[in-house]
């Protein structure tokens, strides 16, 4: 009569074990969750705050002078005076204007650097689309050189960093400043233009035009390609020994390393096919070798979450296998492509490796139009500024780091959107 | 082999015996009595005059595993033919060569001959199309389309074709819905989803899509199993009335169900097809010891 009783002794001290290793077991789940939320957030936070100034950059106010005798020029129109005309002179003059104390070759040299070696250029572009300005002065805010630009913020931030300038150019930044003409201004040129070796001219346009072309071609290729194959596997192809094959090597395909998709780009679509090199057609042909495992993938797992008891439905009712793939089995698969579709396109953005391998990672100043134009990719960018040794880079790498990850972010979130909007219950 | 001494209690088969659990000394005999031999025929009456549809020496493999053993039968045109049989043995399988929707099975064989009017149903000309057009089939689990309820029953016709105008279309969509008893209740939101009707609704649902293409013959797999009582009892209703109109074959768990709707039923037992019998026949003098078994509960 006693072992009743001494069974439940038994379950209550086992249940009190029990409630224990689920306690733990719950504490595990959460402390791994936690660090994983503390890594993203260190993340965010080192590179939003190494990078948010990027986003703003330093110009000085200057009385600009479009002096014909000082550029040497009397013809807007004419190509050749246009290109050998002195513009720099006219930031030149400005500054001597603006600091008449300054004399000495090495002292004038100090304060033509501080503005930006590239601001003639800009007030030429400016005199081109105004040729009433030839002749006239005006005030106008012009960019600073990357120093003055890196000196500047750091010094508002409460930390100077002076080690690339002179004493007398810190100087004239303080004159500049308590004088109101030196000042913080929204950095547009970071996204309306291409790659530059001077940090304060350089921008990120040229990249984001290189993925995007990348991309498109990813995108058609790929999509098409990826659901027509996982459809013929899923739905056609007779289950034997060479599907099996096939699926086993697509499942491997997804797992090998980037690199050698680009390799594989380059000897076949470069050095077979003779594909000019670093151009968005053999980066998007590239990309789409490496996205199409992952579509493939995605896709089958989105068929074959189709209930059979639809399929059987529509084969009931007579429908033909093409048919019964096309009205039931694709609507509701849809969702699930698009959505590893967007993922592999995600994939495909971040990805630097394989362009490495076929040229991507070249100098390109200029913003391509086309896919045949030279081009990098955003991430190769990333890199490359990461490579450079100009202190002001490291703003923008980080400045690039964000616009890639919002890039991403806005994908991915658009395809929980999509996902959730196209779904349909059964 | 067939000891009427094994089984005492079939001389009383309105006891309600408990099937699981009979004496225990009794057990190795109860089981004897449930094989069945390779050439016994089955009992009753399988063929009529004019047919709907006739099967003869049926046999269905999965790989090298046999389903079905040599079934002969004969369904007469607007009749309802009930199947009936313990779990596994075969009456889906059969029901489901009938329309050859066993050709998506990876693996399953059909032999023998199964005719629809005198034509070979597995001609290698005939096209599957054509013969689900002809034989529309209800599945076990209400499964309509994730679309709206118009469009759910629209879809047989707009497939073959049938309807000439919107109109037309229109009228074939509220004909069936009328036929399946559901126009009523849904004829206010037909252009909402059908997968939001309740379970009962839903298979009156395929009951009127596979109508709306006016078949010959309808299949129905177990079409109340997952349904309550009352949306059974109105499907049952559904099928006497359809029975005016169509030749019905019906798999069903259920015995009860099988007596009240069906003209005839088929007993079937590991795969092979016992007895055929006039249902009124069947459920007060089953013909054979296995039948007999089965109805008053001794197994299944």
């Amino acid at each position: 009569m006693s072992k009743p009783v001494n069974n439940l002794e038994k379950i209550r001290k086992s249940l009190n074990r029990r409630n224990r290793a689920e306690k733990r077991f719950r504490w595990y789940g959460l402390v791994a969750v936690l660090i994983g939320l503390a890594a993203v957030a260190v993340l965010f936070t080192d590179i939003i705050s190494k990078g948010h100034g990027a986003f703003r950059i330093t110009y000085m106010q200057l009385e600009v002078n479009y002096d014909q005798d000082l550029i040497g020029i009397n013809n807007l129109t004419d190509p050749e005076q246009l290109m050998l005309g002195d513009w720099q002179a006219i930031p030149k003059v400005a500054l001597r204007n603006q600091f008449p104390d300054v004399s000495g070759r090495k002292d004038k040299r100090n304060l033509y650097k501080l503005v930006s070696n590239g601001a003639g250029f800009d007030l030429k572009d400016r005199l081109l689309a105004n040729p009433l300005l030839l002749g006239t002065s005006e005030t106008i805010w012009v960019l600073t050189d990357d120093d003055i630009d890196t000196y500047y913020k750091s010094w508002l931030d409460g930390e100077p960093y002076a080690a690339r300038l002179s004493d007398k150019q810190v100087t004239w930044i303080h004159e500049l400043h308590d004088e109101g003409k030196i000042r913080l201004q929204f950095n547009s040129n970071l996204f309306t233009r291409g790659d530059s070796r001077e940090p304060e001219q350089a921008g990120i346009r040229g990249a984001v035009m290189g993925s995007l072309l990348t991309l498109i071609l990813t995108l058609l290729l790929s999509f098409p390609i990826g659901v027509s194959a996982a459809i013929y596997l899923e739905e056609f192809a007779p289950k034997n020994g060479w599907t099996d094959f096939i699926e086993v090597n697509i499942n491997n395909l997804a797992a090998v390393p980037s690199i050698i998709f680009g390799l594989l780009g380059l000897a076949i679509f470069i050095n077979f096919f003779h594909i000019p090199r670093s151009v968005p057609i053999v980066g998007g042909l590239v990309l789409t070798l490496m996205t199409l495992p992952t579509i493939i993938i995605t896709s089958r797992a989105a068929i074959k979450s189709v209930p059979p008891s639809i399929r059987e439905a529509a084969l009931g009712m007579g429908a033909s296998k093409y048919q019964m793939v096309l009205h039931h089995v694709l609507p509701l698969a849809l969702p699930g492509m698009l959505t590893g579709a967007i993922i592999g396109m995600a994939q495909a953005l971040g990805e630097s490796a394989p362009l490495l391998m076929i040229g991507m990672v070249a100098f390109i100043v200029d913003i391509p139009g086309g896919f045949s134009d030279p081009a990098t990719v955003l991430p190769v960018q990333i890199f490359l500024w990461a490579d450079s040794p100009e202190r002001a880079f490291i703003e923008k790498t980080s400045a690039a780091i964000m616009v890639l990850l919002s890039f991403l972010i806005i994908m991915n979130t658009s395809a929980v959107w999509l996902r959730k909007r196209l779904e349909r219950r059964w | 082999m067939n000891p009427s001494t094994s089984n005492p209690s079939t001389s009383n088969p309105s006891t309600s015996t408990d099937a699981a659990s009979p004496v225990k000394g009794a057990k190795p005999e109860a089981m004897q009595t449930l094989e069945v031999s390779d050439n016994e025929a089955t009992v009753g009456k399988c063929f009529t005059d004019k047919p709907k549809m006739s099967m003869r020496n049926v046999n269905v493999f999965y790989e090298d595993k046999q389903a079905i053993h040599d079934v002969s039968v004969d369904i007469a045109k607007n009749e309802v033919i009930a199947m009936i049989g313990p779990s596994g043995c075969g009456k889906s399988t059969f029901l489901r060569s009938l329309n050859r929707m066993n050709d998506t099975v990876e693996g399953c064989r059909v032999e023998g001959k199964i005719c629809m009017d005198g034509e070979d149903l597995y001609a290698p000309k005939l096209d599957v199309v054509e013969l689900r057009a002809r034989v529309g089939m209800v599945f076990q689990k209400p499964n309509p389309f994730p679309k709206s309820i118009y469009d759910n029953v629209a879809y047989g016709p707009k497939l073959h074709g049938l309807a000439d105008s919107r109109v037309d279309l229109d009228e074939i969509v509220e004909k069936s819905l009328r036929k399946a008893s559901l126009w009523d209740e849904v004829k206010e939101r037909l252009h909402q989803a059908g997968t939001g009707l309740s379970g009962g609704q839903q298979q009156r649902l395929c009951i009127a899509r596979a109508i709306a293409v006016s078949p010959e013959v309808i299949l129905m797999d177990e079409p109340c199993s997952a349904l309550d009582p009352i949306a059974t009892a109105k499907i049952e209703e559904l099928i006497e009335e359809l029975s005016q109109n169509f030749t019905i074959a019906i798999v069903t768990h259920s015995m009860q169900q099988a007596a009240r709707v069906s003209h005839r039923t088929a007993y079937f037992h590991l795969g092979r097809l016992i007895e055929v019998n006039p249902t009124e026949q069947v459920f007060t003098m089953p013909a054979h010891r296995l039948t007999e078994a089965y109805i008053t509960g001794r197994f299944g």
